[in-house]
């Protein structure tokens, strides 16, 4: 339904994506999963035709997102990062608008969007710029949806929403998926990154791999430790010193341990203490996408300074 | 369409739910009109002058009530010393001093009478205006004389003027404040209106949308004009109605030319959003780049004629001085099309390039 080829784009100096390939089926629920300025939006935008690769090309149900560009803006659903919807304007003459200019009618599709926009309906005449982060997101969705597009763009839906909202709003995906609707979804969130079908991990313009959720998960291929019951900053320095433990990072109150050649936690324990932490707990976990993502970028980075 | 009125319905609520473009609109057309009529005025009511009468008697005193008698002064103070005088001047009480000279009662029987005016210079116009105010007055007072035993020698310029012939300053101002409203509601608000959409992202959903371009430079035109020819017509409507200007020539070209203005300005607003990314740098270039020399160099304040060659050549790109001769030919003259087509030419010409341009630069990606 999508895809990209060899896409590359630079603002000025700064290269912000590099030789992106990657395609998204039809009815697929797709991921693309990295930190804030990993090239996220900019991949999306190109694929919405605001913005113009340097090289290479994006087709989109087979059309060319330049050339074509027209048929791409009738048939893609956007909701950009920022909620850009008009703060003035109330919830329905939001709606409203979006559906007039896309030539159709809430009435026409309003199947489509009806679970999500029930829950806004009490709201109806409310200005948009007084909704809650998860409201304004629902709404914003419902205008995105509301001429019935082929492909969904949703860039960091979910940026700045509650846990509740943000669950809600998988589900919604869920069921739209259900529908038949092509998603592509960004997120700087890891554990979002299990409920899509597929996942690309993305950092600093590149990809680093693509898979399903599980499919990531099962490549990963060193030993994880999970380190509690220490205080942070001290034990992450003692695991630093040792090259056996250095990829050690925190994760909340833990640390995860990467290891290629320690096999056995008791010997992780063994570095701790001899940097002088006392009673560290340390178990072998199982590594989640965050993990993954972790590894492939320090090996990733340790690539490219080999190039250089 | 459908589209097209559903955009045109949105830049409604826009500006009738911002207090701040309301204010812009109908608040400000006013406020300069109160302040060009009341305050920002060259005619001269009430100064405050002061009499240093050294030779009281019959023919002082006639002249002194026939000055005070007028509008242009009143009498603050009468000044006995030279030093009242000058400490008069720098505590900025009086503006013009009238000084008889000792003598001036027989002097006036003997024909060679002088009366000294001395004026605050520091404002050099109202200086001028003050004594050409009082020598007049002292000239029909001398006038008056004349049949009786008096006989002075004087220069009796004959001076009339045309189209204002009170020189009422109404009648100079209200074709400019005019020109301003109309440039500013409709470049800077448009400019505004398209800029904030840029930097609310609001463009971005409207880019990946069937909206043409066209829809779109033409929806955010539409409300502006309209709101800026009903702007025109209360203008000319307290104009003729507070300050008694009429529209001498036909008031339906007015309107057509007004119209045609409105779009140069419109075009100029769209052009400016074309090159501003945010409300502010569109701000200030709307008010840099466009009202200041609209107001200085279109011929509203200061006139063409007198200005040094180089400005008086780029006073010809500036729309609003062919749109002021344009108007005040209309106006005050109230002469027709056979006199002005030339510069509604030129308003032509230069609107169908500042649309074209923009039309032209507006893009229909981001950067």
């Amino acid at each position: 339904m999508v895809e990209f080829h060899n896409i590359n784009k630079s603002y000025g100096e700064n290269e912000a994506v590099k030789d992106v390939s990657f395609s998204v089926g039809e009815g697929e629920l797709f991921g693309l999963i990295g930190p804030d300025g990993a090239g996220k939006s900019t991949l999306f935008r190109i694929l919405t035709t605001v913005l113009l690769a340097d090289s290479g090309n994006v087709l989109f149900n087979g059309k060319d997102v330049v050339a074509d560009y027209k048929y791409i803006r009738e048939n893609v659903g956007y909701m950009p990062g920022k909620f850009s919807l008009y703060q003035d304007l109330s919830v329905t003459e939001n709606l409203k608008f979006f559906a007039t200019i896309f030539n159709t009618t809430i009435d026409e599709n309003y199947e489509l969007i009806k679970d999500i926009y029930q829950q806004l309906e009490p709201f109806g005449n409310r200005k948009a710029g007084a909704l809650s982060g998860g409201m304004k997101q629902k709404l914003a969705l419902s205008c995105a949806l509301i001429h019935k597009p082929k492909v969904l763009v949703l860039d960091e839906p979910t940026f700045g929403v509650d846990a509740v909202s943000r669950k809600e709003f998988w589900d919604m995906l869920k069921s739209l998926k259900a529908k038949g609707v092509t998603i592509l979804v960004s997120t700087p969130y890891m554990d979002e990154a299990e409920l899509c079908d597929r996942i690309a991990l993305i950092q600093k313009g590149r990809i680093l791999d693509i898979n399903t959720p599980k499919g990531i998960v099962e490549q990963f291929e060193r030993q994880l430790f999970i380190v509690s019951n220490v205080a942070i900053y001290p034990a992450l320095q003692a695991l630093e010193n040792n090259p056996a433990t250095q990829n050690a990072y925190s994760f909340g109150q833990e640390i995860h341990v990467y290891a290629d050649e320690i096999t056995s936690a008791n010997a992780i324990k063994q570095v701790l203490e001899n940097g002088g932490l006392k009673n560290p707990e340390v178990s072998v976990g199982t590594p989640n996408i965050e993990d993954c993502f972790m590894d492939l970028m320090v090996r990733g980075n340790l690539e490219e300074s080999a190039h250089a | 369409m459908k589209q097209f009125l559903a955009f045109v319905r949105k830049e409604f609520y826009h500006i009738f739910r911002d207090k701040r473009t309301l204010m812009v609109l109908f608040g400000m057309p006013i406020a300069q009109l109160l302040l060009f009529g009341f305050a920002i005025t060259t005619e001269v009511n009430n100064a405050n002058i002061g009499i240093y009468n050294q030779s009281p008697g019959q023919f002082s005193n006639d002249l002194v009530q026939r000055m005070t008698g007028s509008d242009f002064f009143r009498l603050s103070a009468n000044i006995n010393s030279e030093a009242e005088m000058l400490e008069a001047f720098q505590t900025n009480k009086l503006k013009m001093v009238v000084v008889i000279p000792p003598k001036f009662e027989q002097n006036v029987t003997a024909g060679n009478a002088k009366i000294q005016l001395i004026a605050d210079g520091s404002d050099p116009n109202l200086a001028t205006i003050l004594t050409s105010s009082a020598e007049a007055v002292i000239m029909t007072w001398m006038k008056e004389r004349a049949g009786t035993n008096i006989q002075i020698e004087t220069i009796d310029p004959q001076v009339r003027w045309h189209y204002n012939p009170e020189l009422k300053s109404a009648e100079m101002f209200v074709p400019g404040v005019v020109t301003i409203i109309l440039m500013l509601v409709s470049a800077m608000l448009t400019s505004i209106s398209i800029t904030r959409e840029k930097e609310l992202g609001t463009i971005e959903i409207l880019y990946v949308s069937p909206l043409k371009p066209a829809v779109i430079i033409v929806g955010k035109v539409l409300p502006f004009a309209i709101l800026s020819i009903i702007n025109a017509i209360l203008i000319l409507l307290v104009a003729w109605l507070v300050f008694s200007v009429p529209v001498n020539g036909s008031v339906v070209l007015l309107l057509f030319e007004m119209l045609l203005f409105i779009m140069t300005s419109l075009g100029l607003g769209v052009l400016i959003s074309t090159v501003a990314d945010s409300q502010q740098t569109a701000l200030m270039l709307s008010l840099f780049g466009l009202m200041m020399p609209t107001i200085l160099l279109s011929g509203f304040i200061f006139p063409i004629a007198n200005m040094p060659l180089p400005l008086q050549v780029i006073s010809n790109i500036i729309p609003a001085k062919w749109f002021l001769i344009i108007i005040k030919n209309i106006m005050l003259k109230g002469i027709g099309m056979a006199y002005i087509w030339k510069e509604t030419l030129i308003l032509l010409g230069m609107t169908a390039f500042f649309i074209g341009v923009s039309v032209k630069k507006f893009k229909i990606r981001l950067q």
